[in-house]
């Protein structure tokens, strides 16, 4: 399977009379957009602002955050089982638009969302603070249930993001990244002598609010399975996650997988990158189990001799990352598993619920307990008083000053468990 | 830029006091400095000064403990120092708990800068390098011309308030406080290294080293403790009287199997301690209060177990490393095996 990723260089973002991208520049027409979102009746309103790094701006409750992107060419079309058939994806030419990203926002659905400061020191700690955001502000209609709320919320992003990137269907890219995975023998065949590896790529799936999609499919009812690793590009896998803002992969995440583009890199120089495996981390110990045994099963099925590990979360999901790790381990192949840590305010305590001495090979996104005070910006978009409930936060985060002190859990991707972020922890 | 005013303290043995049977000495200050501390304030050079050396010895600090801190405190507190440097204590463990107790005590009490040298392997360790700054040094005062400019230098950036950096770069032990840095790569990108190095079978280093406990699980309850073969392992270092086989006083790099056999209870006339970690008074005018081989008799004798295993394990367990103890038990658990034995009772001191 060969995607072509044509990067469409976006600059500037600015609200026009007709959406389109010229020289760089994204121009919305607002009402074009929020029409194009709109039509859900278990919301109130819908309203959009634009964001740009290094303004006085905070952002939050913050949701979800997707890419524009738009499939030019091969079958099925972006975010499949939600806004295209479930064609596969993963084939052809799809175009994104670069530096732009939807952020949704508005009343909490859960407690777990998060902060997107655009400058000062919180802007350090996440990669949404480089974006230019087209933020998404949806208020539900009093008395729908939370996890409509949530539904909603994630439809009207991910339709933003669609209807944003068709306006780089005809536009000729800046750069063109080409990625390309074949059949596992005839990749095989084509590099006898590499190891081969595989990502184990480990979704969020513990439920009430804490849930991922696999084209379309609630990724709490599948067992393991393989993908092509650019099927991810074309939204084949989506967030529909209030999990803490700082380890939760945004969809954004999922479509820039960065462990899958990492390891494009070295592919067919150091190793064999064969595929991508999908796993889940239900709450069940039946369902870790199975889901564990399985990965170990598809990963000694497809011959691997090396795999990374990405957990989704903490707590419940470091117990699936251990099994995952011991299992495959115990096939006689390499494992790197990717976490972060929850260590205390002060560091001090263990980092993770479950440890086995075969995650020998740890690279870790840093210690989400660690806190911060955010000055006050300018600009607040969103509902600030949640920052007092939000995972990360406590009473009294929020300041009379207008500054807040949080965990930065409470930051959008500060601690991510794919490895998005640069950040790590030391032992001092 | 006035001098900073520093106390050092030591135990009788680097006072030039004496050695074990000085160890109930009471803190005091000397009057002029021992040699360690003379060198020790050279050492600080410009910068700080030692202004006072305080002495405790160790047994008396450690069987004394809340009546030797106060004292301690008092002492320390009469110079007014800035900062207080205790030990290096190298693995001499009863003198590792007070340096920690007093760099601990200092910082809480006075609210004054304190820190302390150790081995790593020094039980002081375990107990306070989550709470105080621990200089690594060797396991010996063999190791005094490292250990010295080591903590000097230490010392005075502490006191001058400087940023610490890693614990590695800066030589002192890890207080096991995570915290976050940035980085030039991405979390991906360095697992993806990390990847290819595990696969060529390179070194590479983890971020995060899984806190691997070595744990064992206890056994089920014996079944029928009537008839049950017991055997007595020690980590007490009794052995037969003048130690035959020189098990060392601390950092055993053996361990003995000596009979049992015929003997209704051990005694100062056949048996002692070779243990070097703790007042060997009482073990040895009454052997059995560490290995309970009179008491094993009498049940023995009145049905209430099968029977003694006809011999013990002995070893040291001042200063032995957990890899040597390893090796050890590894040994020893096989040898109770072969010879049936049912059940262990493992005492320590």
């Amino acid at each position: 399977m060969r995607l072509e990723i044509g990067n469409i260089m976006i600059k500037d973002i600015q609200f026009a009379s007709k959406t389109e991208v010229k020289a760089s520049t994204l121009y919305i027409d607002k009402d074009a957009l929020i029409s194009a979102v709109s039509g859900d009746d278990r919301l109130k309103s819908i309203d959009v602002e634009l964001v740009r790094p290094g303004e006085s701006v905070r952002i939050t409750p913050v949701k979800d955050v997707v890419e524009p992107r738009v499939k030019v060419s091969g079958g099925g079309g972006i975010f499949p089982g939600f806004l295209s058939k479930v064609d596969t994806v993963g084939e052809g030419r799809t175009h994104v638009l670069k530096g732009a990203a939807v952020v949704t926002t508005g009343k909490i659905v859960g407690f777990q969302e998060g902060i997107v400061d655009m400058t000062g020191p919180g802007a350090d700690y996440t990669p949404f603070s480089k974006t230019l955001n087209v933020v998404v502000i949806a208020e539900p209609k009093e008395g729908i249930k939370q996890h409509e709320h949530e539904e909603a919320v994630r439809m009207v992003g991910f339709k933003a993001a669609k209807y944003l990137g068709e306006a780089g269907r005809d536009v000729e890219p800046d750069s063109v990244d080409v990625y390309e995975t074949k059949p596992i023998f005839e990749s095989a065949q084509t590099y006898p002598n590499l190891p081969k590896v595989a990502y184990v790529y480990m979704l969020q799936t513990q439920g009430l609010l804490h849930d991922t999609y696999v084209y379309g499919v609630d990724a709490k009812k599948i067992i393991p399975t393989l993908l092509y690793p650019t099927e991810v590009m074309d939204g084949a896998v989506v967030s529909g996650n209030c999990v803490s803002a700082c380890d939760k992969n945004p969809t954004y995440v999922h479509l820039n997988n960065p462990v899958i583009h990492d390891l494009y890199k070295l592919h067919g120089v150091e190793y064999n990158f064969v595929g991508v495996i999908i796993t889940n981390e239900n709450v069940y110990l039946a369902d870790k189990e199975r889901s564990s045994n399985w990965t170990a099963k598809l990963a000694e099925y497809l011959g691997l001799d090396g795999v990374i590990i990405s957990e989704e979360g903490f707590g419940n999901p470091d117990t699936d990352l251990i099994m995952n790790c011991k299992k495959i381990t115990a096939k006689g192949i390499k494992t790197v598993i990717l976490t972060d840590e929850y260590a205390g305010r002060d560091g001090a305590s263990q980092s993770l619920a479950d440890s086995d001495p075969s995650g020998d090979a740890c690279v870790t996104g840093g210690n989400a307990n660690m806190t911060i005070v955010l000055p006050k910006l300018d600009r607040l978009i969103g509902h600030v008083e949640v920052v007092d409930v939000i995972a990360g936060g406590f009473d009294g985060s929020l300041r009379a000053d207008g500054s807040i002190e949080v965990e930065i859990q409470a930051i959008t991707g500060a601690t991510s468990e794919v490895g998005f972020n640069k950040m790590t922890a030391k032992t001092y | 830029m006035a001098k900073a005013r520093v106390v050092h303290y030591i135990n009788q043995f680097f006072a030039g006091i004496g050695g074990e049977e000085k160890a109930d000495i009471k803190p005091q200050v000397l009057s002029d400095l021992p040699p360690i501390s003379v060198q020790l304030n050279k050492l600080l050079g410009e910068d700080a000064e030692i202004v006072s050396c305080v002495v405790c010895g160790d047994s008396y600090f450690n069987e004394n403990l809340d009546q030797a801190k106060t004292e301690v405190l008092a002492l320390i507190k009469t110079t007014n120092p800035e900062f207080v440097i205790a030990g290096p204590a190298f693995n001499a463990g009863r003198y590792g708990m007070a340096c920690g107790t007093v760099v601990q005590m200092v910082e809480k009490e006075l609210s004054i800068k304190a820190i302390t040298a150790m081995y790593e392997e020094n039980p002081g360790v375990d107990v306070f390098k989550k709470d105080i700054l621990i200089v690594r040094t060797s396991d010996s005062a063999a190791g005094m011309r490292k250990a010295l400019p080591a903590v000097a230098k230490f010392a005075l950036k502490c006191i001058a308030g400087e940023t610490l950096l890693e614990p590695d770069v800066e030589g002192y032990i890890p207080r096991g406080l995570r915290v976050n840095a940035f980085t030039e790569e991405r979390g991906s990108m360095r697992a993806v290294r990390m990847l290819v190095q595990k696969l060529k079978g390179e070194t590479f280093k983890t971020e995060y080293p899984m806190p691997a406990f070595d744990r064992v699980p206890a056994n089920p309850a014996v079944a029928d403790i009537t008839k049950a073969k017991i055997a007595i392992v020690t980590s007490g270092g009794i052995v037969p009287k003048h130690n035959p086989d020189r098990i060392e006083s601390s950092s055993a790099s053996k361990y003995g199997k000596y009979s049992i056999a015929g003997f209704d209870a051990i005694s100062e006339a056949d048996h002692e301690t070779a243990h070097g970690g703790y007042d060997p008074v009482y073990a040895n005018l009454d052997p059995n209060r560490v290995i309970p081989v009179d008491v094993l008799r009498d049940m023995e004798k009145s049905g209430e177990i099968g029977s003694l295993f006809d011999y013990f394990y002995t070893t040291v367990g001042n200063g032995t490393s957990v890899a040597n103890s390893v090796k050890y038990a590894a040994e020893i658990a096989k040898d109770l095996l072969a010879n049936n034995v049912d059940a262990v009772i493992l005492t320590s001191t």
